[in-house]
């Protein structure tokens, strides 16, 4: 019988009753009195330098009340990135500066270089148009390999070669692999491109800023996966406002998969307004500039390899990838191609021997960052696809390939040639589920039904894994993150025994309301309705790193358990001192504090108001109140791992694919909220469909992007996508969290896209059409061009 | 964007290049042209008004001449700033040739565009230029040469009254179906 309440039930989402009645309350709806408005001149050209820039026309026009420019924030710093890479070579990597507002060049299109503060909206705008500047227009970097090649055109000056760092992992490991290359049976080459996404959050970014001139505090308001984060970028970094003069608050933020972890130049500009002029200053992004401002996503070119004996044992694998980082080094770049991807490159398989060397590239494009799953789709895709191909190639089941190369259950803790260690996982176990659900056995009757009907089937499968609960600081440090990734939470008991738990993770859509309140109900025994969840404010949640890397659950949640673990362990001794019996002899069960073997009993709300009304209290050894905070630092990653099955089918006619059926059996670890963890499956696999067949965004040959509205970049619709088949009940609990869970928000989009493109190319194999490859998005027009080309070969 | 063609005027080959030259001609040819000054020698300045899908924008441009050769042709060349809209720049080569009936004007454009103009307009753009460069040289045409035909011009002064109107355009229209 399924819980109705707690850890295990499907609770409703208490978030989804006010997002769903129009009763959210996100950045764009607050409103503060006396507030103005902002609005941004953006570069036309993907790269120029600036000779001048003239303001006075737009300074002039009704309602302006200020006009900045780069030249006004010279003085500020870099805004950083988080990660620091050590090349092959030792050096460090190169880190251009990022300014608040473009300085002496405009980088890529949508790169602001001016800002209006006006009364109005409109205003703002139209004072825009006002603004003359003359921008000479230079030739644009973005092919990365003609940029590494030729060093006459650069992104940014100093850098004369546009590469920010080439990254080789494990680099003492190259030679051993290079010999297991030149020695193996077979060898597998594919080359392929992870397509450039854009994030596309339903609600755009959009920042208040507020200053008090009384107290010379500022509030900023923003749409912010990491207030503190956020807090201690402009702080630290960029503006030197100190910390207790800055509070940051990300109230409802309608979603972020990445994009909303990094801190943007928009933000010190809304901040430096308020500043100058003394009143709230706004700005919320238009959706067509989200598209040539917000970072970007994937955007990898890569040749990989993998070595085999004859029976499709893997002995080695080795890639070369170029990573596009953009303009400017927005702060998780770094981090997202590198110890986000390189790490994960054993996949859920005991290949010995992996090389993965990266080479992050400048171009004139939007900064390039993580994205929902950040690093790992593009491992999987590269590990998922090459194996695809070595089995065709060696004429051995797709399924049976991975089987005999998993990592065994027996084999954990299992350190990896890539320099983690998986606490525990049975891949066996989810394929075994996947096979059942997705009734692999019943597909050639399938795919013969489809035939009748004129259309090519295929099933495509991925067996992937990825590294979640971001993150060990200690580990990161070493591989040069420049933050800690614990998280922290305070749960603090009120008086009347309801309770406010504050947390560092920042709940953007994911439900940490419901979820994170499942669990404290389940550990003192009081009802879900009687605890709040408190995030995305400063001044009130303890020092946390936010949401992003599925970690909230895992990290953040842990921290709960633990501060939740104290208010247990005081209220014991208080409920000892009042019933008079010796600590160990209280017991904590459903809500109550009993002296074992009596019937003598207190429950948790006596205990708590004792607790702010201290009469019978043992206030020599005890501090009045019940407040407890804790901070976590997670032992090492999680790592959820799953098996996931794709049918598609092509109409030979059109080259339009047609996902139809998709079974997704993963392993989270123990789950707290069934329908939440379907429901961030569904939301990721959707995703997945959409890198797979329609998203990518395409610049012309002058870094023009062409598709920066919705006419142009193709999102997944409701029609495009079958009835997912969702299970999480192959469940081995992570080892060193006290919850046992893993986190599920990336999966979908980290395990899909080579399931999907995967099907295809087994749809158009079994229809006669001898094609290896097509990189994603698998449009119609591309595959029809591929199948026809395939044709004219065969002629 | 490549854009090209061509259409016989019916004038001889040094009214028509008289007309290229004309700032007054090409103000009234260029569709939401505002402002035209200048020269075939200084180049021309202008300020022209338009809608490209959902984007609205004031360009103001430069254009230049260059291979200008008398009553053959030239290379017209230009950029026009929208300021936030983006940009739009380009080049034509007109060329004039003895044909049938008058004059055989002949252009290549080759155009591109920049900012929000690529952004939303991408998908629309060649649409777009393909209509303003029919809608140019549909009244250059108009005005080289002249008042409409006879018997069209003779049915539409006829036409004083609002009802009959309605024929003399349907006419237009099957007119130029028939073209």
């Amino acid at each position: 019988m399924p819980k109705d309440s707690g850890i295990g039930a499907s609770s409703k989402r208490r978030e989804d009753v006010r997002f769903l009645t129009g009763k959210g309350r996100y950045t764009a709806d607050i409103n503060l009195r006396g507030q103005v408005y902002v609005a941004f001149a953006r570069s036309t050209v993907a790269h120029g330098r600036i000779n001048s820039i003239d303001t006075s026309a737009a300074a002039e026009m009704p309602g302006v009340l200020a006009v900045f420019t780069g030249e006004d924030f010279v003085e500020m710093g870099s805004n950083p990135a988080g990660w620091y890479i050590t090349s092959r070579n030792g050096e460090t990597m190169k880190e251009p500066k990022r300014p608040v507002l473009a300085h002496g060049k405009v980088r890529h299109v949508g790169d602001a270089y001016a800002a209006v503060v006006a009364e109005t909206v409109a205003q703002a705008k139209d004072a825009v148009e006002a603004i003359e500047a003359d921008i000479e227009e230079l030739d644009a970097v973005l092919d990365m390999a003609s940029a590494v090649a030729d060093n006459s055109n650069r992104v940014h000056d100093e850098i004369d070669d546009n590469i920010c760092f080439d990254w080789g992992w494990i680099e003492d490991n190259r030679a051993a692999v290079d010999a297991a290359f030149e020695s193996a049976p077979h060898v597998t080459t594919l080359e392929l491109i992870n397509n450039r996404l854009s994030p596309n959050p339903m609600e755009p970014r959009a920042s208040l800023a507020d200053y008090n001139t009384g107290t010379e505090d500022y509030t900023l308001y923003t749409t912010s996966q990491n207030p503190h984060l956020h807090r201690l970028l402009i702080s630290a970094f960029v503006m030197g406002i100190p910390e207790h003069k800055l509070t940051v608050i990300a109230p409802d933020v309608g979603g972020g998969f990445g994009s909303k972890i990094y801190h943007y130049g928009e933000e010190a500009v809304v901040l430096a307004a308020a500043r100058k002029l003394g009143r709230p200053v706004k700005w919320v992004c238009d959706r067509s500039e989200a598209f040539v401002s917000d970072a970007h996503g994937r955007d990898h070119v890569t040749k990989i390899e993998l070595a085999t004996d004859k029976e499709g044992n893997f002995l080695a694998m080795r890639t070369e990838t170029l990573a596009n980082l953009g303009a400017y080094l927005s702060n998780f770049s770094t981090a997202t191609p590198t110890f986000l991807h390189g790490t994960l490159m054993a996949g859920p398989y005991k290949t010995p021997l992996v090389y993965v060397n990266v080479k992050g590239v400048f171009t004139n494009t939007v900064p390039v960052d993580a994205y929902r799953g950040a690093g790992r789709p593009e491992a999987t895709y590269q590990i998922e696809r090459v194996i695809d191909k070595c089995a065709r190639e060696l004429g051995i089941d797709q399924i049976e390939i991975r089987r005999k190369n998993f990592i065994s259950p027996d084999a954990f803790p299992y350190t990896t040639p890539v320099g983690l260690v998986y606490d525990t996982g049975n891949y066996g176990a989810t394929l075994d589920k996947m096979i059942e659900l997705g009734d692999t056995a019943g597909f050639e009757s399938r795919r013969a039904e489809s035939s009748a009907k004129g259309k090519l089937r295929g099933i495509g499968y991925s067996t992937w894994i990825e590294a979640c609960g971001i993150a060990p600081s200690h580990l990161v440090g070493q591989l040069g993150a420049r933050v800690g990734l614990y998280d922290a939470a305070t749960v603090r008991v009120n008086a009347t025994g309801n309770i406010s738990v504050l947390t560092g993770a920042h709940s953007h859509g994911q439900g940490h309301e419901t979820v994170f309140a499942q669990v404290v109900s389940d550990m003192l025994g009081i009802p879900e309705a009687s605890i709040e969840i408190v995030h995305g404010d400063t001044s009130k949640i303890p020092f946390g790193m936010g949401s992003y890397g599925s970690r909230s659950l895992a990290v953040c949640g842990t921290a709960i358990v633990k501060a939740t673990d104290k208010i247990i362990a005081k209220c014991k001794k208080i409920a000892a001192h009042q019933m008079e019996a010796s600590e160990s002899d209280i017991v904590f069960e459903n809500g109550n504090f009993t002296v074992a073997g009596t019937d003598k009993s207190k429950s948790f709300g006596d205990i708590a108001l004792s607790a702010y009304v201290p009469h019978n209290y043992p206030l020599d050894e005890l501090e009045p109140g019940l407040e407890e905070s804790a901070f976590y630092d997670p032992a090492n990653f999680t790592y959820p791992a799953g098996a996931y099955a794709c049918e598609v089918e092509v109409d030979p006619g059109t080259g339009k694919v047609d996902v139809v059926a998709f079974t997704a059996a993963d392993d989270f670890g123990n789950v707290i909220n069934p329908m939440i963890v379907e429901g961030q499956v569904h939301g990721g696999v959707v995703q997945g469909i959409g890198q797979a067949l329609f998203e990518v965004v395409v610049h012309n040959d002058e870094g023009q992007n062409l598709t920066g509205s919705y006419m142009d970049y193709a999102m997944p619709r409701s029609n495009d996508v079958p009835l997912l088949v969702v299970d999480h009940s192959c469940q081995t609990p992570c080892t060193h969290n006290p919850l046992g869970v893993k986190g599920c928000g990336e999966a979908g989009a980290i395990g899909t896209p080579p399931a999907v493109v995967n099907a295809v190319i087994d749809a158009l194999q079994a229809g006669g059409y001898d094609i290896a490859h097509i990189d994603m998005p698998l449009t119609p027009s591309k595959v029809w061009a591929a199948m026809a080309g395939a044709q004219q070969a065969a002629e | 964007m490549n854009l090209s063609g061509s259409r016989v005027i019916a004038a001889d080959r040094q009214t028509v290049w008289a007309a290229l030259n004309d700032p007054e001609v090409l103000k009234a040819c260029i569709p939401g042209c505002q402002e035209m000054n200048g020269s075939v020698e200084e180049g021309y300045e202008a300020v022209v008004t338009q809608k490209v899908g959902p984007v609205k924008a004031t360009f103001k441009g430069a254009v230049e001449f260059s291979d200008v050769v008398e009553n053959e042709g030239y290379v017209i060349s230009g950029e026009g700033k929208g300021g936030a809209a983006g940009f739009a720049k380009g080049g034509a080569k007109v060329n004039l040739s003895d044909a049938e009936g008058g004059t055989e004007l002949a252009y290549d454009v080759e155009a591109k565009v920049g900012g929000k103009l690529a952004q939303l307009g991408s998908r629309i753009i060649d649409g777009f230029a393909k209509k303003m460069a029919d809608q140019f040289f549909e009244n250059f045409q108009a005005q080289v040469e002249g008042p409409p035909e006879p018997a069209e011009a003779a049915a539409e002064a006829g036409d004083t009254q609002a009802a009959d109107a309605e024929p003399a355009k349907k006419k237009g229209w099957i007119r130029r179906l028939i073209d």
